[in-house]
């Protein structure tokens, strides 16, 4: 954010109306400055004014849509700088060029590869639907109708106008990119990109060239772009990356503020185990887009759980629902233990607890998604409050069992503990979660 | 219209660090630019993929491990085995059986052991402790001891023990010390600060800054590794410009995802192929965000990790 609160008071009406909610003109130029507002907000802005400062004012990088789902946007190259917002998306790759039967085969695996963690859906977003030039018109249409069946989004991956107008045609209503423009074919593929609301994919043979055709997009009024890093080099399409991200956000090159798309199908050709690294490298480094062949879950598993890591603000914890978690197959009869909603603590602990393969009735209370020393020195984390959730919850009539165990760190919780719950046996569990599956297995014996 | 690119490089750098004996050395750190941005300026020493070698042997569940590892009946035998496999830049012996809550081995065999598996490999020796801060105390120094001479890497001392083990290992036998903080810059730096006030030269130090698989809390470990980076080179922070080495065995190994066995979640496919993933993904994740050595179990995970390094030089 280039303006300062002052440069933007100063074209501002100065009438104090607060008609934007803001006590002074000058208290809602500060919130602009920041970002905390839109101009639009101030009802009595000088269109002249708007229009000189909308171009200072907007972000560094645009938020890109397709559908709900969202590219782009970021503010900052590292996440404790503030935050990222946007999560990488991924695409599995189908094209004209393959054998039927193996896209069958990976529409299949992307419609089984869905499941939810922490409360997030993880599944893949898009399609990228590939044409192969030495394929025919009919072959992609084909194929398009496949993929139209499954339910995705779409990245239509086309050169030639006429064949991307006839696609963007049959999948109607469905929201879609459009990758294909280059130095040759931008006008023809912006316009029917722009005719369709598609968001269009730029590619070139170089960074030089891809800003150039950037520019020129830009002039024609299109800047609902995504920009292809190339798949000549793993080592160039990771500095492609890179330095498109920087640009924007570091040296305010706004030519370079839109989003990436990666192709880790291409950059790890017939390499899964390749796909998956790169997969990683550009959750972690800046990919917006990233396609591969397939996802399974193998490289499902540890990549968005790892997206999932990096794009959590870091001033909001993580956390998990309150309730009853029963492990290892615990009935009624099993042991309660109980610990804080913090997603982090509640891994560490539920996975020993696995390993322990002993039943456990994990009682998770709101903590405020905080650990278990941080939760307890700030007062979500208490005698009452573990009482309190026992009896909200009615643990009591759910679980037989009367034995509790509370973590190690919060061993001072025991006596008061013992006075809110008399029916039960309070039991000071380990310090450290890895010394949980000795302790189960003792305890238990 | 071209596009211009602004460089970020450094007048500070990461502190190279070799370790293993001459004519079988490795180096690692000595950039001065962010981690695997190798267009901005040369990377003089690329991220180096280490193997992990535990002293009770591989885990014979893994059918991959057991193949690799066949006919390899002793430590060393599997620990030269390692060494040959494609990718591997050092083998990591584990000395987990020294655990006194576990086999409880003597720091004597296990310094023995340290030695013949030195001599079995054609490659740098990295020694792991078995996270026991009394015992690793002992250990480290009897393996210093007996290592002398072979320039090694010790992983890692630590707050409560840097004393015993920066004194007795790095000192006195001249070998290099890790020094291991819990996710935390803070605590990184000061542990460094308390390495070096004891006169063990920065230059022969290397951080654990922790370690985490994907998925658990690795965003903690992303974000200390961007910002102890970010210290070392934009504010030249001596005190945080030693490279950093990431072991990821036990971590990726030891999650759900790894551990299940495909019969109880036929679903997610092969045991094995997960547990690599996670290895390889972790990685990936962690040389990105400034490992400069990461240490991984499995010799496919190896193979992919090295081979994405040298694409990325």
């Amino acid at each position: 954010m280039a303006l300062k609160g002052l440069d933007i008071f100063k074209l501002s009406p100065k009438k104090n109306c607060k008609d934007c909610g803001c006590p002074t003109c000058m208290a809602f130029c500060m919130k602009v400055a920041q970002g905390a507002l839109p101009l639009e907000k101030c009802p009595h802005f000088d269109p002249a004014a708007i229009a000189k400062l909308s171009e200072a004012t907007a972000p560094p990088m645009k938020t890109i849509k397709v559908g709900d789902l969202q590219m782009g946007g970021e503010t900052v190259m590292y996440r404790h700088d503030k935050t990222f917002v946007s999560r990488t998306l991924y695409a599995v790759k189908i094209c004209d060029g393959i054998d039927p039967a193996e896209v069958d085969r990976r529409l299949q695996s992307v419609a089984a590869m869905d499941y939810e963690r922490i409360g997030e859906r993880m599944y893949v977003e898009m399609l990228f639907v590939n044409h192969n030039p030495e394929k025919t018109a009919d072959d992609y249409m084909a194929l398009l109708e496949k993929a139209k069946a499954a339910g995705r989004n779409l990245v239509l991956s086309v050169k030639d106008p006429d064949l991307a107008a006839k696609a963007l045609d049959a999948v109607k209503g469905i929201p879609v990119i459009l990758s294909g423009a280059n130095e040759d074919n931008y006008e023809a593929m912006s316009k029917l990109a722009t005719a369709a609301g598609a968001v269009l994919g730029v590619s070139a043979a170089n960074l030089d060239a891809l800003y150039d055709t950037v520019a020129k997009l830009e002039a024609l009024g299109n800047k609902n772009l995504i920009l292809d890093v190339g798949f000549d080099s793993i080592k160039d399409a990771f500095a492609n990356t890179v330095k498109i991200r920087r640009a924007s956000l570091k040296n305010n090159d706004r030519t370079f503020g839109y989003p990436t798309l990666v192709r880790a199908d291409r950059l790890g050709l017939g390499d899964p185990r390749m796909q998956a690294a790169l997969l990683s490298l550009f959750t972690t480094r800046y990919g917006s887009l990233i396609v591969v062949d397939e996802m399974t879950y193998a490289a499902a598993l540890p990549l968005y759980a790892l997206r999932q890591n990096l794009f959590t603000d870091p001033q909001k914890p993580m956390k998990v629902t309150p309730g009853i978690y029963p492990l290892n197959g615990a009935d009624e009869n099993a042991v309660c233990a109980t610990t804080v909603d913090f997603a982090l603590t509640y891994f560490v602990v539920s996975g020993e607890m696995e390993r322990s393969g002993v039943p456990v009735n994990l009682l998770i209370s709101d903590a405020g998604g905080y650990s278990v020393l941080t939760a307890w020195a700030a007062g979500k984390l208490s005698a009452s409050s573990i009482a309190k959730f026992i009896a909200e919850e009615a643990i009591e009539s759910k679980v037989k069992s009367r034995t509790l165990i509370l973590p190690g760190k919060v061993a001072v919780l025991k006596g008061e503990l013992e006075a809110k719950l008399p029916d039960w046996k309070i039991v000071v569990g380990p310090n450290e979660a890895v010394q949980l599956v000795k302790f189960l297995r003792e305890i238990t014996a | 219209m071209p596009f211009t690119d602004k460089p970020q490089v450094f007048n500070a750098s990461i502190n190279a660090l070799t370790f293993g004996p001459e004519g079988k050395s490795v180096t690692i750190g000595g950039s001065n630019v962010y981690p695997l941005y190798s267009f901005d300026a040369p990377i003089p020493n690329a991220p180096k993929v280490g193997i992990e070698v535990s002293d009770k042997g591989y885990d014979p569940a893994i059918p991959g491990l057991a193949a690799f590892y066949a006919g390899c009946d002793t430590i060393p035998q599997q620990a030269a085995r390692a060494a040959s496999a494609e990718g591997v830049d050092f083998v990591a012996l584990y000395l987990e059986s020294a655990d006194p809550n576990g086999d409880n081995r003597s720091v004597e065999e296990c310094a023995a052991l340290a030695n013949e598996v030195a001599a079995a490999i054609d490659k740098p020796l990295v020694i792991m402790g078995c996270k026991n801060v009394e015992k690793d105390s002992e250990l480290f120094v009897k393996v210093a001891e007996a290592l002398q001479g072979q320039n090694s890497l010790l992983l890692s001392s630590r707050e409560e023990n840097y004393k015993t083990v920066g004194a007795g290992a790095a000192l006195a036998y001249g070998q290099n010390v890790g020094a291991e903080s819990a996710v935390d810059i803070n605590l990184a730096k000061q542990l460094n600060v308390l390495l070096t006030q004891l006169g063990v030269p920065a230059g022969k130090i290397v951080m654990n800054l922790g370690t985490a698989a994907a998925g658990y809390g690795f965003e903690y470990l992303a974000s200390t590794m961007d910002r102890v980076k970010g210290a070392a080179l934009t504010q030249n922070d001596a005190m945080l410009q030693m490279p950093v080495v990431t072991p990821l065995g036990s971590d990726c190994w030891g999650v759900k995802e790894a551990l299940l066995e495909e019969a109880d979640m036929p679903i997610w496919g092969s045991r094995e192929e997960r547990g690599i993933e996670m290895e390889i993904e972790t990685a990936a994740a962690c040389i990105a965000s400034g490992s400069d050595a990461v240490i991984l179990r499995h010799p496919a995970s190896v193979k992919t990790i090295s081979e994405l390094v040298s694409a990325l030089m």
